[in-house]
């Protein structure tokens, strides 16, 4: 590695492209893909890395970043801040996102309708929540608590669930939709979690989708499931993010995109992950479903970003 | 700001304590839709929550893992996982006391250099991750006054770590850790390992008798003198120079000095 190609510091990576990328369908990025992206030449797309994964100090995962953010723009999505939690958050890895952000500038920031830290333990997964009034509230301050420290408005993710609580006394829907009027956040549709949720809960997708505040949605995210079955032998999709985009998903995106325009889309593919030449032809397919729409949607949250 | 009321504080209790302990019910807060049962749906989480910290331990840990077999490894994992839960959600930290869990894991008992394994491969990943540093060149170096040689202290790149072992870890973990068919190795070969990451690559290096002392003392801020005179005491026929020409090629450290007690 040439000297010359190192900083010393975190670097400041200056935005080379207008944050609204509305036409664009990006991928989850993988360092092993990373020769084969640069090899290709600048991208139309955009690329999504979880944020904790560049929590480190330095070393060889910031300079694979670097590389991909100097000629592309950037999705950075939070998996653990706990933001459906109901403990405070963790106020150092707060400070650690906002640090990535600084320094990387994404186009995109976005974290869970979730949890997964309870007292010390933390547990690796996203965690569902009671949709309550008060459990409401609580993730109403974590959010503008976020949002205050990383001085943007951040996008929720819709969760895909396998249980529900019998606490509960609203709808997901419902819910989000409290959460983007009282705290100006955007909103992550992650299509592939209302396709299971709604598999595993027995309701229609088409009704969520109709029930969710589509007009607050900034990117919307693509991915496979797994099938297992439930106690009673029948369907239980696994939100597993190993494999192509199901069809349903593809025709529900479809839907979504002919009704908003094309918002920014991101191909979610986490494990079993596939050579880069077949994860760009999943993003070329969303691709093309975004080129069919000849309108750019509006971002709703956009007047509350710098 | 509203405290959340007792039912929901109760129900995240609920859900997060049958997470990592099997022996645990389902918990009765959550259920399936239209009266269907729960405990499938609940166990979903539970196997989301084990496996993937298996398997973050087992990215930390690949040569372990290679040593091991995946069976044992899981089994080993998931009894270290249930004992240690993540405090952190950082998992490139997690299994920072898994070398003396193995040590203390009785099926691993036949391979006692395995713990030593993994304190390579843990010191491995802090490297990995460390902070970016430019080493100190042999040019810097030169410069110092020969009569002061001895006063000179050293700070430590970031990515420096030394494991010392009573086995033959160092090939252990070059042998595993490679792509060929590992071979029978005599583990009983006392090995110390020198791990840095001078720009991208992380190198383990296997070190001369005496080396350990010697960089071990050098990284705790003792003087050039004193870092020989632990690494003879350790080691009588231990080469200076050979040792000094070592930690500049492998950019163990950033940059030099005369130590506080200069006396001009």
């Amino acid at each position: 590695m040439d000297a010359a190609n190192r900083s010393e510091g975190p670097a400041i990576v200056p935005l080379r492209f207008s944050p609204l990328i509305g036409g664009f369908a990006g991928t989850s990025f993988r360092h092993e893909h990373l020769p084969a992206i640069l090899a290709g030449g600048k991208q139309r797309g955009f690329f999504e890395v979880h944020a904790e994964n560049y929590m480190g100090a330095g070393g060889p995962p910031h300079r694979a970043l670097e590389a991909l953010r100097r000629d592309h723009p950037l999705s950075l999505h939070g998996v653990c801040m706990s933001i459906g939690g109901p403990q405070p958050l963790d106020r150092e890895h707060l400070a650690r996102f906002r640090r990535l952000v600084d320094r990387y500038q994404p186009a995109l920031v976005s974290e869970h309708l979730a949890w997964s830290t309870h007292e010390t333990a933390y547990f690796n997964d996203l965690l569902p929540l009671p949709y309550t009034d008060a459990t409401l509230e609580r993730v109403c301050d974590h959010i503008d608590e976020v949002q205050n420290v990383i001085r943007r408005p951040i996008l929720l993710e819709n969760p895909s669930t396998y249980v529900a609580f019998r606490e509960s006394t609203m709808s997901e829907t419902d819910f989000i939709r409290g959460v983007a009027q009282r705290t100006g956040c955007g909103l992550l549709l992650d299509i592939n979690n209302v396709f299971v949720s709604a598999t595993n809960h027995g309701f229609s997708a088409l009704q969520y989708l109709s029930a969710f505040p589509l007009s607050r949605v900034g990117q919307i995210h693509l991915a496979g499931h797994s099938w297992q079955t439930d106690d009673e032998d029948e369907p239980l999709l696994i939100d597993s993010h190993d494999c192509p985009v199901a069809d349903p998903v593809w025709t529900l995106f479809e839907t979504v995109i002919r009704r908003c325009g094309a918002i920014p889309t991101l191909i979610e593919w986490d494990s079993k992950v596939p050579d880069w030449p077949i994860l760009k032809a999943e993003a070329a397919a969303a691709q093309a479903v975004l080129n069919r729409c000849h309108t750019i949607a509006p971002r709703a949250y956009r007047h509350a970003a710098a | 700001m509203p405290l959340l009321k007792q039912t929901s504080q109760s129900a995240y209790a609920a859900f997060a304590a049958g997470l990592i302990d099997p022996s645990r019910d389902t918990p009765s807060v959550v259920a399936g839709p239209n009266g269907k049962a729960v405990a499938k749906r609940y166990n979903v989480y539970r196997n989301n929550v084990t496996v993937s910290l298996i398997e973050a331990l087992a990215a930390i840990y690949p040569a372990v893992q290679r040593i091991t077999g995946v069976d044992f490894f899981r089994a080993m994992a998931r009894s270290y996982i249930r004992a240690t839960p993540p405090t952190s959600p950082l998992l490139f930290d997690y299994g920072r006391e898994f070398p003396a869990f193995i040590e203390q894991y009785e099926h691993a008992r036949p391979m006692p250099w395995l713990a030593d394994t993994a304190r390579i491969e843990r010191a491995w990943l802090d490297v990995y991750h460390a902070a970016d540093a430019d080493p100190l060149s042999s040019d810097t170096l030169a410069a110092a006054r020969p009569e002061r040689m001895a006063d000179l202290v050293f700070t430590a790149h970031p990515a420096t770590r030394v494991v010392r072992s009573p086995f033959s870890v160092v090939t252990i973990f070059a042998v595993n850790r490679g792509a060929d068919r590992a071979g029978r190795i005599d583990p009983s070969t006392p090995e110390d390992a020198l791990i840095t990451r001078p720009h991208l690559d992380v190198a383990v290096r296997h070190l001369p008798p005496g080396g350990a002392a010697f960089l071990t003392s050098l990284i705790a801020g003792h003087t050039l003198g004193e870092a020989a005179a632990s690494a003879l005491a350790d080691f009588l026929s231990f080469d200076i120079a050979s040792g000094i020409a070592g930690m500049i090629e492998a950019g163990a450290f950033v940059a030099v000095a005369i130590g506080d007690n200069d006396d001009h």
